[in-house]
């Protein structure tokens, strides 16, 4: 098991370099040096000797991926893309252009995150399951054909709908809670009941009728008929057989996003202020702040390459034939 | 107009389109041969659900195609003698047939079927004695109920009116619509046409009769009073410059169309091809090809995109001299949308088709094929492709719906279509402040919101009857 | 089931709990207290007064750091006054002998001139750790092992501050602190034209840092600045190249305030800049205000500085604004809050509904995220909706000292006349433009009327502006019934045939005339502007081509003089009609000297003009040259003159003293809250609505009958019900 585990984190790194490869082409191709400095420093009185000037202080004089003008190894490493990405592998994400510790602003910004992240996915885990649960309780009646329909019906309004009828309806018509903002500590929950109850909401459609399927096809077992048979209650069945086979694969497909859940939703904190990491993300894009880029697009990388170990190691977990010791 | 007055335009993103519509022909009558492939179909068919939807969505495709078909309108020659020259600016078919929509511009805001506009202006009025004196009121709207004159009040009844004679109309039309259906079935079935007539309501055909039917009844119902009022008024109101929303409405439905379907379509090449090498071959080919489609979509998907676009957005801008109109240069920023969505989305279909070809080559027939000899390329076209087709057009439809929602969003963020180009999310996004206007201003946004709803639950529905009727391990279930 | 009553239960249950307003975006413990509450949209990133140039970042500046100088807060149009100096000092001339010249000598007589400024003894700085000393003087905080740093997090976690009076040392300190090459401030190139030595200093110290390793400090003192002189404790000396009457106006900006030298070593120690404890984060001076939270995601907390020097509210002001009520608190002793909170608001729709909620005491600065909110009289009036009147909201605006324009590249061969398209031909089009462009539509519809149509380059306010039929553009506009009006689309589509293009075709090839448009997206390249001004070209049979692009590209396109037509806009420096003429002298050209001329506009008889105009006092002979200048910009068109733009405020009924000022920022220290009221209002304004939950509630358990029902008739059924 270690052992797989050690050699899926190794096959990691060449996925990273590749990660890298490509957000470095990409942005260098977008934004040059130049632009960068120029973004920094502003756009009234600037001379090209500042704009040089900044490019050696940050090490943007360089050429991009080969340096012709070395040799050897260093026609490889004294770039910018050895530079700059060798050390994001040792954790050390450097600083934003404008002077400050990204590692220590991701670390801030984690919390807030986190802070909507968890509970939304928790909770609409929750909902989502109990609900399909019903829907599979009552099959075959008009109730799960309704419960179907309300759930595509859910799944085909923009989420962006959802964001901005709810801010309307309960922040302006109702002022039930904030509109916008965030407190730290325990001042934390006006701000984040909205949000919150709207990420539940916009995800109830599309999961549960995924959910729907798993269990109805969990109900179509064998095994499901045997218990009926030696004359269990249908809520015994249910809950006892169904819902606990059916959460293997529903909890083995959730596992994936789990570490993705630092990474912050982009929507959801600009339009209610959070001071998470997706607003942190949407800002270097516009402020065109490369150093954040990267750092971000390596984090979410590596969020994600361990989402999927985990999905490995929580198959086995739950199903221990699977073994993973080829 | 005659066509000698227009210079034909055909965008890329209009060859795409009816390249699609050929290839949907062509996999069609294939598929019509396939005699699973046809079984699946014509469950299909039979879902009501799946039929409505399908009914709603040739509507919205129809405007789509007119809309598809571009050209470059003459300029007006004051002078004789003057050589030919056409306008800059491109039209399409949708474009002419709707021109009293597109060219009867209000000068700001004004609410679904106003008379006057929506905020209070100062006007200047001569008295009778010459002197000038402002006075602050609702100004006249220059085509908005223009007919009706100095009679604002009229409007009421002149609206009903209208709508009456749609709705009379609507189901006049809807009438023969359906005795149409009922006699072609009762010829089809060699039964009398009461008995068809019955059948046919009680959904006891083949086909979900029925379903289509009354849904053409219901558009017919809503969009015959909406054509009827638009000629004399705004719908749905104008925008902020004083554009009509309903125009813009329909102009969307093209760009949502495209980025639905062409994205699809453009990355399925690559999908399949990728996918089948993988499971088929694997060994070092299925590393590299896992490897290529692990780091594209460790990626975040929106900064992947975002970098990506403003990437096409530097090339667009540092080549002019490829756009003679501002059209040409809107629709390649469209189309490198759609690139670049599929992009991030031909992975997930990649690694579909991969497992299932890794399950498929382990088959007896394929192994024996194999042992006998039959070269690679063969076995894949001949057997692997065939029985994988199931998967790529579940895949087609299921990504419709969330192709329309991404591109909202991400015109939302700014890295979407080109500001220039109606769409359903450029709408959303100009009118992102107007519900926090005093008053409020709403047509615009719930126009939009209302009708991707509508695009969007028709293709989802669509998606599900063919889900269920092309997947096999759900239809053996059910 | 049960986890959607619980999701909705809970928010009632936790809404009975607590009080009335439930949407209050504040900790309980701040209400009642004397707090301003306020906004920003961007996250400042400089605060260090070598850097910080931008008017989002002078929100904060301003409060805290003293230039020797600041503007008057009600005076119009802007006057000098004292800062943190005892007066406004008067520039002293020598020639290059170093002989002392008259005030009124010739200007190229002047070799030098001499400012010398004399600061108010006893003012001091706000407590500070870099301050703090021990029982014998010595400095506690300098040193520091980074093990020290262990437990510190930010400035806060310094267990000691100390304080000390502020001297003249400290604002030459700062002077060098602009030739760093380190800190790259932005204002460096301009003043190392103008202040003697600064240039040479810049490239000392250049040299020097090569030696030093990364991020060390370079103590400034030991490196002398020719033009900058201590004269004694309180009194320095800065010389200047020539004459330059604008250098006052620098002189009331952050960046000639004071910084001391002790707070510059203390930031330098290794293990400070890892966390965030730089002089651009934290900074130190004598203002009435200090920072004491700083989180630019979310919120940033300015507080009393308690060792404040006093200054007293302004007794005078202009015309109307005694019955405004603005001199109510006249002679009261400054700041009038205690503290002011900035929440930051990315998004407009939040932060325009918090204002209404009465969340916030008065919109933001740059708050153009309220333009479209706020239903303005499209007549131009000022006028807010009668709901918002009801409340008490008051609007308040003013011309801001800047100008928005859509530029010609005198470069480009059609609308610059050059290669084949004669200068005479190029003028008529660029005229005929300046016409067809309605710009009082385009501030009625786009701005809310918040903005007047642009005569020359000069906003109201600014030295030369001319009001009534004097002020007039002659080319584009009449003068009748006492008003200016745009001259019919009759006389552009003429001076276009005359162009040689009628109806927008040339008259010899009959190719259309096509013209690009350049623009960033967003702002001026968003889908309805576009629309409109398509529309306007379209009057003259022209067809526009809108290239929308990002800021970047824009800029290099700008760089290069790859434009046609662009546009742009200034918000001046400092109120003088010398920041606004530069942006057309001919030796400014973008493309060839880097300069902020943009439409590359040379005229011989217009950069002669600007060079005598530039460094005369305001004086009737400068107003004259100043209205031939304009004669000229009218004639040629360089620019459609476009608008400027108002600054406006929004303020609630209970805050005082807002008086509505773009050039100076240091406004905070004069507002006034009247606290009970605000806590009324907003009583009033926010009482929750609980009805629609009740509704919510009741709806999903009708759902849940049927339900149970189905549930009940199933458990009785038998098994052959189950597939």
């Amino acid at each position: 098991m270690l052992a797989y585990i050690a050699r899926r984190l190794l096959y990691a790194i060449p996925i990273l370099i590749g990660v890298n490869l490509i957000t470095f082409a990409l942005f260098f191709i977008v934004n040059t040096p130049d632009d960068m400095a120029r973004m920094q420093l502003g756009v009234k009185r600037v001379t090209p000797e500042a704009i040089e000037k900044w490019k050696t202080e940050r090490g943007y004089d360089k050429p991009l991926f080969v340096n012709g003008k070395a040799s050897g190894a260093a026609m490889l490493t004294d770039t910018i893309f050895f530079t700059k990405s060798a050390r994001m592998f040792v954790g050390d994400f450097g600083r934003a252009e404008d002077g400050r510790d990204i590692t220590r602003e991701i670390a801030l910004r984690m919390g807030p995150s986190l802070a909507i992240a968890l509970p939304t996915f928790v909770l609409g885990l929750f909902v989502t399951v109990s609900f399909a649960l019903l829907l599979a309780f009552f099959r075959a009646t008009y109730l799960d054909f309704w419960g179907v329909v309300l759930c595509v019906a859910m799944m085909s309004i923009s989420g962006l709908f959802y964001i901005i009828g709810g801010q309307y309806l309960i922040s302006k018509l109702w002022r039930l809670v904030p509109i916008s903002g965030y407190a730290a500590g325990l001042d934390a929950w006006k701000f984040l009941i909205l949000p919150v109850a709207i990420g539940v909401i916009s995800g109830i459609g599309s999961s549960t009728r995924w959910y729907r399927t798993i269990f109805l096809e969990e109900i179509g077992k064998d095994y499901v008929r045997t218990a009926r048979a030696k004359g269990l209650s249908e809520i015994t069945v249910l809950f006892r057989h169904v819902l606990r086979n059916a959460l293997i694969p529903i909890l083995t497909g959730v596992v994936v996003v789990i570490p993705l859940l630092f990474m912050g939703s982009l929507l959801t904190e600009s339009f209610f202020g959070i001071p998470g990491l997706g607003s942190y993300t949407i800002d270097a894009i516009n402020a065109q702040d490369f150093a954040v880029v990267r750092a971000m697009v390596f984090i979410g990388s590596v969020l994600y390459i361990l989402g999927l170990i985990l999905t490995d190691i929580s198959y086995t977990v739950v199903d221990p034939r699977i073994r993973f010791d080829r | 107009m005659t066509f000698m007055d227009v210079l034909p335009v055909l965008l890329w993103s209009d060859v795409l389109v009816w390249l699609l519509v050929l290839a949907g022909l062509v996999l069609g009558a294939l598929s019509w041969r396939n005699l699973p492939l046809r079984a699946a179909w014509r469950r299909v068919g039979r879902s009501r659900p799946g039929m409505a939807s399908a009914t709603v969505l040739v509507v919205f495709v129809l405007i789509g195609l007119l809309d598809s078909l571009h050209y470059r309108p003459r300029l007006e020659n004051r002078d004789p003698g003057q050589p030919v020259a056409y306008a800059i600016e491109v039209l399409s078919v949708l474009d002419a047939m709707a021109s009293p929509l597109r060219t009867r511009n209000e000068k700001t805001y004004s609410g679904p079927l106003a008379t006057r506009a929506y905020a209070k202006e100062s006007v200047e009025v001569r008295e009778a004695d010459g002197r000038v004196s402002t006075t602050r009121d609702f100004p006249r709207l220059k085509f908005g109920g223009a007919h009706l004159g100095e009679a604002e009040e009229k409007r009421d009844a002149d609206v009903l009116q209208r709508v009456l004679a749609a709705e009379a109309l609507a189901l006049a039309v809807l009438g023969i619509a359906s005795l149409g259906s009922a006699c072609l079935l009762a010829r089809r079935q060699g039964v009398l046409a009461r008995q068809a007539w019955n059948r046919l309501w009680k959904g006891e055909t083949e086909f979900a009769w029925n379903a289509v039917l009354l849904t053409l009844g219901f558009l017919l119902l809503v969009w015959l009073p909406v054509l009827a009022l638009c000629v004399d008024y705004h719908v749905f109101g104008t925008d902020k410059v004083g554009q009509d929303v309903f125009y813009q409405i329909l102009k969307s439905v093209r760009t949502a169309l495209v980025i639905g379907l062409v994205t699809t379509l453009v990355t399925l090449p690559v999908a399949i091809m990728l996918g089948i090498l993988a499971g088929y071959f694997r060994g070092w080919v299925d590393d590299v090809i896992q490897y290529l489609y692990t780091t594209l979509s460790s990626i975040p998907g929106v900064l992947l995109i975002a970098a990506a676009v403003l990437m096409m957005q530097v090339i667009i801008d540092t080549h002019p001299q490829w756009f003679a109109t501002a059209a040409e240069r809107a629709d390649l920023r469209l189309l490198s949308l759609c690139f670049i969505l599929g992009l991030t989305s031909w992975t997930g279909l990649c690694r579909l088709l991969r497992g299932e070809t890794l399950k498929l080559r382990e088959l007896e027939y394929i192994q024996a094929a194999q042992a006998f000899g039959v070269a690679d390329l063969r076995i894949l076209l001949r057997h692997i492709l065939p029985n994988l087709m199931h998967i790529v057009i579940i895949a087609l439809v299921m990504d419709f719906s969330g192709l329309v929602l991404a591109e909202a969003v991400l015109s939302y963020i700014g890295i979407g279509v080109d500001p220039t180009m109606i769409s359903f999310g450029t709408m959303i996004n100009n009118a992102r402040m107007e519900l926090a206007r005093e008053p409020m201003v709403w047509w615009s946004l719930i126009s939009a919101f209302a009708f991707m709803f509508a695009l969007v639950l028709a293709a989802n529905l669509l998606a599900d009857a063919m889900r269920d009727a092309f997947d096999p391990r759900l239809a053996g279930a059910s | 089931m049960l986890g959607f009553r619980a999701a909705i239960l809970l928010p009632l249950l936790l809404l009975a709990a607590c009080g009335n307003e439930q949407n209050d975006p504040y900790p309980a413990r701040e209400r009642g207290q004397n707090i301003l509450y306020s906004a920003f949209t961007e996250r400042p990133k400089h605060l260090d007064p070598a850097r910080s140039y931008a008017e989002d970042e002078s929100v904060f500046t301003a409060q805290i750091y003293e230039p020797p100088l600041q503007y008057h807060y009600l005076k119009r149009p802007y006057v000098l006054v004292p800062g943190a100096a005892a007066e406004v000092p008067e520039p002293a001339y020598f020639d290059a002998a170093g002989t002392p010249l008259p005030a009124d000598a010739p200007q190229g007589t002047i070799a030098h001139s001499v400012y010398e400024i004399r600061i108010r003894p006893g003012i001091r700085y706000q407590p500070h750790p870099a301050f703090a000393v021990d029982g014998e003087g010595r400095p506690v905080y300098t040193d520091l092992e980074p093990s020290k740093l262990a437990g510190i997090e930010t400035l806060g976690d310094f267990a000691r501050t100390g304080t000390r009076e502020l001297t003249a040392d400290d604002y030459i300190y700062q002077i060098k602190r602009l030739a760093h090459p380190r800190l790259h401030s932005p204002i460096y190139g301009t003043m190392a034209a103008h202040i003697v030595g600064l240039k040479e200093l810049g490239e000392t110290l250049q040299r020097e840092i090569g030696k030093l390793p990364d991020g060390a400090w370079i103590d400034l003192d030991r490196y002398p600045l020719e033009g900058v002189e201590r004269v004694d404790r309180h009194t320095y000396r800065i010389k200047l190249i020539g004459k330059y009457p604008q250098f006052r106006y620098w002189l009331a900006m952050p960046f000639f305030a004071p910084v001391p030298r002790e707070a510059d070593r203390f930031y330098s120690q290794p293990g400070m800049a890892e966390k965030n404890l730089t002089l651009d984060w934290y900074p130190v001076g004598t203002g009435p205000f200090m920072l004491v939270e700083n989180n630019p995601n979310s919120r940033m907390v300015l507080a009393r500085n308690p060792n404040f020097h006093g200054e007293t509210y302004p007794c005078e002001g202009e015309e109307g604004d005694r019955a405004a009520g603005l001199l109510a608190d006249c002679g009261k002793p400054l700041p009038l809050i205690d503290k002011a909170v900035f929440t930051r608001e990315k998004e407009s729709v939040p932060y325009w509904n918090k204002f209404l909620q009465g969340y916030y005491d008065a919109s933001g600065i740059s708050s153009d995220s309220f333009d479209q909110a706020v239903r303005f009289d499209v007549g131009g009036g000022v006028q807010i909706s009668e709901e918002m009147q009801a409340k008490g909201i008051r609007l308040l605006t003013r011309v801001r000292a800047s100008t928005f324009y859509m530029g010609f590249n005198f470069l480009d061969p059609v609308v610059g006349g050059r290669d084949g398209v004669s200068e005479a031909r190029a003028r008529k089009l660029r005229q005929a433009l300046s016409i067809a462009i309605d710009q009082e539509e385009f501030i009625s519809i786009f701005l809310n009327g918040r903005g007047i149509a642009a005569m020359n380059p000069l906003p109201p306010g600014i030295f030369g502006h001319a009001e009534g039929e004097a002020g007039i553009n002659p080319v584009v506009y009449d003068w009748k019934d006492g008003k200016a009006e745009r001259k019919p689309i009759a006389v552009a589509k003429k001076l276009l045939a005359e162009a040689g293009w009628p109806n927008g075709r040339d008259a010899r090839t009959g190719e259309p005339l096509v013209l690009n448009l350049d623009t960033t997206s967003g702002g001026m390249g968003d889908k309805s502007t576009l629309d409109w001004l398509t529309r306007q070209f379209a009057k003259l049979d022209i067809q526009l081509v809108v290239r929308s692009t990002d800021f970047n590209r824009f800029q290099e396109k700008i760089r290069k003089g790859a434009v046609q037509i662009y546009f742009f806009g200034w918000n001046a420096d400092y109120p003088d009609p010398e920041n606004f003429f530069f942006l057309l002298a001919g030796p400014e050209g973008k493309v060839a000297s880097g300069g902020e001329n943009s439409s590359n506009y040379v005229n011989p008889e217009y950069d002669r003009l600007f060079v005598e105009m530039k460094d005369m006092d305001n004086t009737p002979q400068r107003a004259e040259i100043i209205n031939r200048m304009n004669r000229i910009l009218q004639e040629d068109a360089p620019w459609v003159f476009g608008f400027h733009s108002k600054s406006y405020t929004l303020a609630h009924a209970w805050l005082h003293n807002r008086k509505p000022n773009d050039v100076a920022n240091n406004i905070l220290k004069y507002q006034r809250i009247d606290v009970a009221e605000r806590a009324r209002l907003r009583h009033e304004w926010n009482a929750p609505v609980v009805w629609p939950l009740v509704l919510i509630g009741a709806v999903l358990a009708s759902v849940a009958v049927p339900a149970v029902l189905a549930y009940r008739r199933r458990e009785r059924g038998t098994a052959r019900n189950w597939r």
